[in-house]
């Protein structure tokens, strides 16, 4: 058990930058997911970490010891790779107890942590087979099995969901979770996928082109994004965005969007706003989820307006309902019963107490 | 059958001109294997029928394909003679040394060419390919100069020694050993050596331990091809051994059985289908392995 630090964090491959020096304190027993698109430098972090690759600058610490020039198999980390990188030619068994045999454990030692980690991952009847007799889910698990018996102060999973077909991604995703709970051990968890990002996480670590763009809980990257990349990476379908004007009258502020349409902005966010009023650049952020069909009770900050369909997308709870706002394609998502249909005129309210005002130049939100 | 052909006609059809194709397919086929077979068994069979005749036969020129007075009198000879007898354990002990000392060479030389990446290790990997394509007639005069220094200079004689040849066939085989394996280990995920290091395994266990297990086909492919290579090699024994005591099967079956312009084909035939045999029972065991090692780089990426 053991917390992990990265100090100003760099990462060249020859001239190329792939990490740019990167700031992170995970706590000892979080779960921590390093997220963003391919390219973003999340898998070179965690390689890092593991001591895979070498570093360019600053410091990998793992229980606050510098852990920069030491080999892979001493940093006491454990590793799940996206294609599992099973021993082919060795049982579950073997494969899980490689590393300890390695390191001339006692063998009713070995038996014990490998009977205890099978139990935890239900693969207690499959110790004798060869990972080619396994299914993709199978393999999974003993990739993780592997990593169990170690006892290791660090777990990093690296895409380890990638290869596994939707349905089982899921329930995977599930039993990851499960296993963290039992064994409670620091994970540092890299994907590119933001829901399994957001399910499992205790912390999650958005990155970008290499930087770090934000940190926070799964909550706090929905509903308070730091940048427009956050905003729009997490969640689906994505957030609204759409270029604005932010206009003052009679000590209220209003965002308008368009001719006929604009929205008058909560109280207690007008201090907020206030100096970028009549700012140029500006970009109005709403989730589909704060564009809903017209409801008899509306709440403080709920506005209605009425827009003309292009497409409509039944999805069975929900309908997702597409319209044109000079030019640009806007989601909301309704009542499946409020009556959306393909090219028909619909009443919606906009919820503005989740609005976003964005700097469109620095990408910040304001 | 019959009765979904009745009910669907057109897909009946269909399906019957694609039995038609496929059929002529297979005919053509085995028209080609059955004519390769014959090409390449008639030598062999050849050698067995000429085997078993007599001299007396051979020279009055009865038919070639057929044995009228069979007799094993050539093997029998073959296999009481002390000439014969040393060949072979010649060619056994220089053909196991070799592959032995091929694979010490070759396996640690590809594993770090291919899984180690350092500078020049691409380079370094071709070259030892491109010296698997100077052949050997080119190379036999200059490497008798380097025995006859070594010789002058040390005074150690390999000229004339069959255990002379151990040191001389490595030249052939390591080379495109080393290139089989190189395309081998390439062929394994790397996330199975980063799984190996996290797991505590050095660069030694990560060999014997990973490694050699996942490439055994790669392993046995080479194997099988250095043994083919000592075991038949004539260039080399014909011009560094002389003496009777020193030669190799190839070489001494030309050399022992064919007197003047005396040939004893009888024997020579015998003689050389027992010389066939261990590569052939080789070949026979370790198939399977063979045609997955070659085709490995293929099909598994």
């Amino acid at each position: 058990m053991a917390q992990v630090t990265l100090r100003k964090l760099v990462k060249h491959y020859d001239e190329t930058p792939a990490v740019r020096g990167i700031d992170l304190d995970i706590a000892d027993k979080e779960f921590v997911v390093l997220v963003g698109p391919s390219g973003c430098g999340k898998s070179t972090t965690l390689r890092m970490i593991a001591g895979l690759e070498d570093i360019t600058g600053g410091d990998v610490m793992i229980g606050g010891e510098v852990v920069n020039d030491i080999a892979p198999k001493d940093r006491d980390i454990a590793m799940v790779f996206q294609n599992y990188a099973l021993y082919p030619h060795m049982s579950v068994y073997e494969n899980m107890s490689f590393g300890l045999r390695l390191k001339k454990t006692p063998k009713d030692e070995i038996v014990r942590r490998v009977q205890n980690a099978a139990q935890i991952l239900d693969i207690s009847e499959l110790l004798e087979r060869k990972p080619k007799q396994l299914s993709g889910g199978q393999r999974q698990r003993v990739a993780m099995g592997r990593a169990i018996v170690r006892d290791p102060k660090v777990f990093l999973f690296d895409e380890p969901l990638s290869n596994l077909d939707a349905k089982l991604r899921v329930q995977m995703r599930t039993e990851i979770k499960k296993v963290h709970q039992k064994v409670r051990t620091t994970t540092v968890y890299v994907t590119h996928d933001q829901v399994e990002a957001m399910t499992l996480a205790d912390r999650v670590v958005v990155m970008n082109g290499g930087n770090i763009e934000q940190v926070g809980t799964p909550n706090d990257l929905y509903h308070s994004p730091a940048t427009k990349f956050v905003a729009g990476f997490i969640g689906s379908p994505a957030m609204n965005f759409l270029p604005c004007v932010l206009e003052e009258a009679a000590g209220a502020l209003r965002v308008r969007l368009s001719d006929e349409l604009a929205f008058p902005v909560p109280q207690d966010r007008t201090a907020r706003y206030r100096p970028h009023v009549g700012r140029s650049k500006l970009l109005f952020g709403l989730r589909p989820e704060h564009i809903m069909e017209q409801r008899p009770h509306l709440e403080p900050n709920q506005t209605p307006f009425e827009v003309e369909l292009e497409v409509t997308e039944p999805m069975g709870m929900e309908t997702l309902v597409y319209f044109l706002v000079r030019g640009t394609e806007v989601c909301g998502r309704v009542n499946p019963n409020a009556g959306a249909r393909d090219g028909g005129r619909m009443k919606l309210v906009a919820d503005l107490n989740n609005v976003h005002l964005i700097d469109d130049e620095s990408g910040k939100v304001l | 059958m019959s009765a979904t052909a009745q009910a669907i006609p057109a897909s009946g059809t269909k399906r019957s001109s694609l039995q038609r194709s496929r059929r002529w397919a297979l005919i053509w086929s085995y028209v080609f294997l059955v004519l390769f077979a014959i090409f390449f068994l008639m030598p062999p069979v050849y050698m067995l029928i000429m085997g078993l005749k007599t001299s007396g036969e051979i020279a009055a020129m009865t038919n070639p394909w057929w044995v009228f007075h069979p007799t094993l009198m050539n093997f029998k000879a073959l296999l009481t003679s002390t000439q014969y007898l040393t060949f072979f354990r010649n060619s056994a002990v220089i053909a196991v040394a070799v592959v032995i000392i091929t694979m010490l060479i070759a396996v640690p030389a590809a594993f770090s060419l291919g899984r180690m990446r350092f500078w020049g290790s691409t380079t370094l990997a071709t070259g030892v390919f491109l010296t698997y394509l100077i052949p050997d007639s080119l190379l036999f005069i200059p490497l008798f100069k380097i025995m006859a220094w070594v010789h002058e200079t040390t005074g150690i004689a390999l000229l004339n020694h069959w255990w002379a040849l151990i040191i001389i066939y490595p030249t052939l085989t390591v080379p495109f050993c080393t290139w089989i394996m190189i395309g081998y280990f390439q062929s394994i995920p790397k996330e199975l050596d980063e799984a190996a290091l996290i797991d505590g395994a050095g660069y030694i266990q990560m060999l014997t331990k990973i490694f050699l297990p996942v490439a055994m086909p790669g392993i046995i492919a080479a194997t099988i091809f250095a043994f083919t290579v000592s075991w038949s090699e004539f260039l080399y024994p014909m011009a560094f051994t002389v003496s009777a005591d020193q030669l190799v099967l190839p070489v001494g079956i030309v050399t022992t059985l064919i007197k003047g312009d005396v040939y004893n084909w009888g024997q020579i035939m015998a003689a050389c289908l027992m010389g066939a045999a261990p590569p052939l029972i080789i070949y026979a065991f370790l198939m399977d392995y063979y045609i997955a090692g070659l085709t490995a780089g293929a099909t598994k990426g």
